[in-house]
């Protein structure tokens, strides 16, 4: 009864308290600029269906995807262990399903079980991989502190999580060896279950009762304690990702990538300038509510996507280890400027909840997260786009903030000046003379 | 290239009363830039030897506005758009062929918005369909024997998942085609692209094309093949680097079957 009334205690409080960050996180994500992404509803199922689902940008690079697919497929399947725990929990029952699912019971935990036992071994794998080989894409600049210790951590959470299913299934294993079964109508002297029916008499066998029956709680608490920790650090960690990754590829561009979006508000006025039929000296329309920015300044300045962009990172690094400018000691990383989007959204909601939405602390991502020097080392190439396995886009927030730099700042390398200066009088990046554009076809 | 080819501009063809089936949209690259201009004659002979009915707009073109784009000047951009959307719709263009990935994305995918409809390709998809068609026939040349690698660029390739046309024309070439270790859709830039050819790198501890230059001499070919003018710059300038102009030849695909072609 009491262990009934904790329990439902704990559900309630964990799950609302994650409710209320992720409010929070979709609230952020809100605050970026119109953008629709509500077509081309069937593509957009069957992109999410292979690259979300079925992971299919991983598999670029075989070895991690098989180890993190390990751990996916765990995290998916185990959830249905769920449904009995919860059951159990508030009901006070014990192993409510294995009487009336017989056999098919068996083989469920089984298959979790050996899921179970590879996800652990690829989460040692993944220490290994951040920790004792220098894989270099684990060891750029942006990933010190917070970052590196937030890729630990969830690791170490796995480990406590494996760890706590196997004791439950083990020590319950031997209390069925034992006769002291707690489940109701099920009779035999084992469970079956794949892996804790072998390790559990070689590790718990021998032990009296009571210790049993006490490390069988202990797995299970510390199970859905462990399950409840996880879910909330999902939303102050990269870990979102395990949530975000599905809408995220939902609503990518679907476009080719070479095409940049054309600036309404710039459409409109150079069509003004072309219409013969316009009044020279006509005051331009009033614009409804504030002129808006050219590009982008802030985080509020960009599209939701890019804002979602920012919260379904992971921080794997594949678009960096991809980009022209971080392999050649560029100070530009395209996960870098995810992060710092990221940073800046969390700093910008965190304002807008103490002081309301009017306040400025007069910063920007523009300046004060992500410098020009790595803005104009982009190459536009769209490697990191390619290589993202979620569909982050990193390249439309540079080319955002590159516009609001030349837009409304005038500041552009001098080159840059130089050449759209050419541009705009001779038609042509060069200083050449325009009635010169045919003249190849006269040399030898 | 011996003997002069008359290249007929649109209004000329006009004025005559003929339209052109295509439009060869030369590029600023393709016309100013000397290395790039013998591109522009590989293509020109391409044409005119396969009887295409083609016309270029000469001094009524202009740049596209993809360097002013990828700079974050869209106003530039945008009067270059028009500026060309208005010409082009003006002689009721349907088909342009381009030997520039940057033309060729800009007016492929970013002109429709703003009122330029037109079927673009990129000549690497027009010299393959020419092959397939028979209209011309490859068989000649100075590369028997020799190893090729083709350098993707990132506007033909990532940007519009063009990958398949320029090797499909490479293979028709009695030369070994060899990959880099990274290649389509993992290819590396040559530093070229986002408006970087005309300005200085950032600070780092390498260039863009170096790197990649290594990445093409790791399959000791004896030809880098591009399908981009600046991808070509950039290549041959990498080449440069390493003292290898002797043994290892920049070129445009163009360039090639233009060489080895039959008339």
């Amino acid at each position: 009864m009491v262990a009934s009334i904790i329990f439902i205690v704990l559900i309630v409080v964990g799950t609302a308290w994650f409710g209320r960050n992720v409010m929070r996180i979709r609230k952020n994500i809100l605050l970026g600029k119109d953008l629709n992404r509500s077509d081309k509803k069937g593509e957009r199922w069957k992109t999410m269906i292979l690259v979300a689902l079925g992971q299919k940008k991983m598999f670029q690079r075989p070895i991690p995807a098989l180890l993190h697919f390990a751990i996916y497929a765990a995290f998916v399947i185990t959830q249905i262990e769920l449904i009995e725990i919860f059951v159990d929990g508030v009901s006070g029952s014990h192993r409510v399903f294995a009487s009336s699912l017989g056999g098919f019971y068996t083989f469920l935990i089984s298959f979790i079980e050996i899921l179970s036992v590879l996800a652990l071994v690829a989460t040692f794998v993944f220490l290994a991989r951040r920790n004792l080989l220098k894989i270099p894409r684990f060891h750029m600049s942006e990933m010190t502190g917070w970052p590196k210790l937030d890729g630990n951590i969830i690791l170490y959470l796995e480990i406590v999580l494996v760890l706590c299913i196997l004791t439950m299934n083990g020590a319950d294993e031997v209390l069925m060896n034992v006769g002291h079964s707690h489940a109701l109508g099920l009779t035999g002297d084992t469970y079956g279950f794949a892996v804790s029916s072998i390790i559990g008499p070689s590790v718990f066998g021998g032990m009296d009762v009571a210790s049993l029956e006490i490390l069988e709680r202990i797995g299970w608490w510390g199970h859905i304690i462990m399950v409840f920790t996880f879910l909330n650090y999902l939303p102050i960690s990269k870990h979102f990702h395990v949530l975000l990754a599905f809408p995220n590829v939902y609503y990518s561009n679907l476009k080719n990538k070479g095409q940049f979006s054309n600036m309404d508000a710039v459409k409109k006025e150079v069509e003004m300038m072309f219409d013969p039929n316009a009044d020279p000296y006509a005051a331009p329309p009033e614009p409804a509510g504030e002129p808006e920015r050219f590009g982008a300044k802030d985080v509020t300045d960009l599209t939701w996507k890019s804002l979602m962009d920012a919260y379904t990172c992971t921080e794997c690094g594949r678009c960096s280890s991809m980009c022209p400018a971080s392999q050649t000691g560029k100070k530009l990383s395209p996960r870098k400027i995810i992060m710092d989007t990221r940073d800046r959204l969390e700093e910008v909601g965190k304002n807008i909840r103490k002081h309301g939405k009017e306040h400025i602390d007069g910063k920007s991502l523009l300046g004060d997260y992500i410098t020009e020097e790595e803005l104009w080392a982009c190459t536009s190439c769209n490697a990191c786009v390619q290589a993202c396995p979620v569909n982050i886009d990193p390249l439309s927030i540079i080319i955002d903030l590159r516009r609001y730099l030349v837009m409304e700042e005038s500041k552009v390398p001098s080159e840059l000046a130089t050449m759209l200066t050419n541009i705009e009088n001779n038609g042509a990046p060069w200083q050449f003379s325009p009635m010169d554009r045919l003249k190849w076809a006269d040399e030898d | 290239m011996s003997e002069k080819i008359k290249v007929p501009t649109v209004a000329e063809m006009m004025a005559t009363g003929e339209v052109p089936d295509i439009l060869f949209w030369v590029g600023c690259a393709g016309s100013f830039d000397d290395r790039a201009k013998k591109i522009t004659k590989a293509v020109i002979k391409i044409l005119h030897g396969c009887k295409i009915k083609f016309a270029v707009l000469g001094t009524e073109e202009s740049c596209t506005g993809d360097p002013a784009k990828r700079a974050g000047n869209e106003f530039a951009f945008m009067m270059s758009a028009m500026q060309n959307i208005q010409v082009l719709n003006g002689y009721e263009i349907k088909k342009i062929v381009t030997a520039c990935p940057h033309c060729f994305n800009t007016i492929k995918n970013e002109y429709p918005e703003l009122g330029g409809k037109y079927e673009v390709i990129h000549h690497t998809q027009l010299i393959n369909g020419l092959i397939k068609e028979g209209k011309l026939s490859v068989s000649g040349g100075d590369f028997k024997g020799k190893k090729i690698t083709f350098h993707d660029p990132c506007y033909l390739g990532r940007a519009n998942d063009v990958y398949e046309a320029p090797r499909e024309v490479l293979q028709k070439l009695d030369a070994e085609l060899v990959e880099m270790k990274n290649c389509k859709a993992k290819g590396l830039c040559c530093g070229a692209g986002g408006a970087q050819m005309f300005k200085e790198a950032e600070k780092g501890d390498k260039e863009v094309n170096i790197k990649r230059t290594e990445d093409a001499l790791e399959t000791k070919s004896n030809i880098v093949a591009t399908g981009c003018p600046f991808c070509n710059t950039m290549m041959t300038d990498g080449i440069k680097h390493f003292n290898k102009e002797e043994s290892v030849e920049v070129l445009d695909v163009a360039e090639m079957i233009a060489n080895a072609m039959d008339l």
